[in-house]
């Protein structure tokens, strides 16, 4: 049923989608580009991998590269874990005595400034530092928990709009047989809810992968992540390799985006199908 | 199998000793229950509640060299007086140079014309995307998604090699012939609108995509059998219709754009005063922790004063319905 669209909305639509997509595209070009003049095609000597082979043998960014992916997937992992349990209090608790502050907790973090939540996180690990001595200093686990608190807002958002809509019956059977909720919880309701703690996972991951401003403000000395190693470099002038970087990055994310999302897919369906299959079967 | 005779037998069980095991049961899950409510509580409360009110204090301070350089706001006297000391310096400080208010005025101006540029491409976009096939609808949809999934970061500094002065866009718009030397976009205002827009457009897209998805096409015919002209009909029905959808995005746009950092410091001109920018210099350059502060707690007090008055506007209208 494809209705026809008016000129001026189909004009929108490539002038928008081109808009977002052009400065991608050219980054991906560019990464190709022999002239260290990033804006000038030096077309007898392109296409040359030449920054991707400068880029993969710099040790400052592989360092921050993997800082970066240790962090992002602690968060992530933490996250998620705080994030559904926030979820689940919420759609599954009724009301509860200080409900109303436990929803405002759960969602401010995402619109809050970074700048605020930076400057705020930072003052916190200070003056715990000076009345517990603890965390000694600033690096991994201060950005780490920095971090685990705004994105398990994300994950929060997101799990639990697949909770509200999730059939309960299956939970009450087998809570009515005996089992424990904590039993209930791993073999039924988790099962079923995993796609958005899954997609929760994965949002929490690039967050936390992609934040500079929160992390700037609670990192120390000898922990520079990959998205402070970009901005000092960005802020030096553009440089070729950091097209090649965008390329790479690019690249992963598209890739497990979409992998992740037919994955879902695929057992989405296959659940389906059991279920149909199930359903005959007792029939 | 296995799964369903454990469940069973322990059916069998609740069954036989029905009263103590019920309470037994009540009685862990009011354990589970505070466990599984405390942790992300505690947690959020101490990490997130506790920071913010700590802002609030410290904004009350004064530097002094040390670290952390801030005068505690607690000091116990010669006399065995604990005294508590609250200085104002920094919001009259705040008051007194224009600066400030400059940088506060300008941050929801560039905010305000943002929302407003990415409404105006947000909209036919969502529109087109929530009437597409069912097929490109999904395709279109993560298209508008993925960018957000890329760095941020990177996709701001994209624009730098795009605007700058032997870039694509002067070179685009010299052949062309509509400008006879390459204009100067780098280090302007104009620079960090195009970097706000980009950067926050999904935002805007997704909730007005839902909105829009929601509407019923009948009500339209319904407009057109009617003999109303479909611009017509668009602002008479489609667009009061999706008010909820473009007050979403519109928030969701101006929220982090006012307290925005990255794309005025990479995209914009030392010029291009916003307060996010001022927050991030006190804080680095200066090291005056307390000012920070002050600016902080003041930018807060703007966004929910903003939110408050949106929602005030907003039960407003829904009442004047």
């Amino acid at each position: 049923m494809t209705r026809k669209l008016s000129p001026f909305v189909l004009t929108m639509m490539v002038f928008g989608f081109a808009f977002l997509y052009v400065p991608i595209l050219l980054m991906v070009v560019y990464s190709f580009n022999a002239s260290r003049l990033v804006t000038v095609w030096d077309a007898a000597h392109s296409p040359t991998l030449k920054w991707y082979g400068e880029l993969l043998s710099n040790g400052e960014v592989l360092d921050a590269a993997r800082l970066s992916f240790r962090i992002a997937a602690v968060n992530a992992t933490g996250a998620t874990i705080l994030g559904t349990l926030a979820a689940f209090c919420l759609v599954r608790f009724g009301k509860f005595r200080g409900r109303n502050l436990f929803v405002g907790l759960t969602t401010a973090p995402m619109v809050l400034p970074e700048v605020i939540t930076g400057l705020s996180m930072l003052l916190l690990f200070v003056a715990m530092e000076k009345l517990f001595g603890w965390p000694a200093g600033r690096g991994a686990t201060t950005i780490t928990i920095a971090h685990m608190t705004f994105s398990m807002a994300y994950v929060t958002v997101v799990v639990q709009a697949r909770l509200s809509t999730f059939d309960r019956s299956l939970e009450e059977a087998a809570l009515d047989l005996g089992a424990r909720p904590g039993k209930v919880f791993f073999l039924i309701t988790l099962p079923i809810i995993a796609p958005s703690v899954i997609s929760g996972w994965l949002l929490a991951f690039i967050l936390s992968w992609d934040d500079l401003v929160i992390t700037s403000f609670v990192s120390g000395p000898g922990s520079t992540t990959l998205p402070q190693l970009i901005f000092s470099k960005v802020r030096l002038g553009v440089s070729p390799d950091i097209n090649a970087l965008a390329t790479l990055l690019v690249l992963t994310v598209t890739i497990a985006v979409i992998g992740v999302g037919l994955a879902l897919q695929r057992r989405e369906r296959r659940l389906i199908l059991e279920a149909q299959a199930a359903r005959e079967g007792t029939a | 199998m296995a799964v369903v005779g454990g469940l069973s037998a322990g059916g069998a069980d609740a069954v036989i000793d029905a009263p103590p095991s019920l309470r037994a049961t009540f009685a862990r899950l009011q354990i589970g229950r505070r466990l599984v409510l405390g942790v992300p509580y505690v947690w959020l409360t101490l990490f997130f509640l506790v920071p913010l009110v700590i802002v609030f204090g410290i904004s009350f301070s004064t530097p002094k060299i040390a670290m952390p350089p801030i005068e505690p706001l607690l000091s116990y006297g010669a006399d065995k007086v604990l005294q508590l000391r609250l200085y104002l310096s920094n919001y009259t400080f705040i008051a007194d140079d224009s600066l400030y208010l400059a940088a506060f005025a300008n941050s929801v101006k560039v905010a305000l014309v943002s929302t407003l540029l990415a409404l105006l491409l947000g909209y036919p976009m969502a529109y087109g995307i929530a009437r597409a096939s069912h097929n490109w609808r999904n395709v279109l949809f993560l298209l508008v998604v993925l960018p957000f999934f890329t760095s941020f970061l990177l996709r701001v500094y994209a624009w730098i090699g795009l605007l700058s002065r032997n870039g694509p866009v002067n070179a685009v718009l010299l052949k062309l012939g509509l400008i006879h030397e390459p204009l100067v976009m780098l280090q302007t205002d104009f620079a960090v609108y195009i970097g706000m827009v980009y950067s926050y457009l999904p935002f805007m897209v997704l909730p007005l995509y839902s909105a829009i998805e929601k509407l019923d096409p009948s009500l339209l015919e319904a407009a057109a059998d009617l003999g109303c002209r479909p611009t017509k009909a668009f602002f008479r029905v489609t667009l009061p219709l999706t008010s909820e959808g473009i007050l979403a995005g519109c928030l969701l746009v101006f929220i982090p754009s006012v307290g925005e950092y990255v794309i005025p410091a990479v995209l914009g001109g030392p010029g291009t005063l916003m307060i996010g920018r001022v927050l991030w210099e006190e804080f680095f350059n200066n090291r005056d922790w307390p000012l920070a502060s002050g600016v902080a707690v003041l930018l807060l007090l703007l966004l929910v004063g903003f939110i408050v008055l949106l929602q005030r506007v907003q039960s407003r209208e829904t009442a004047g319905d």
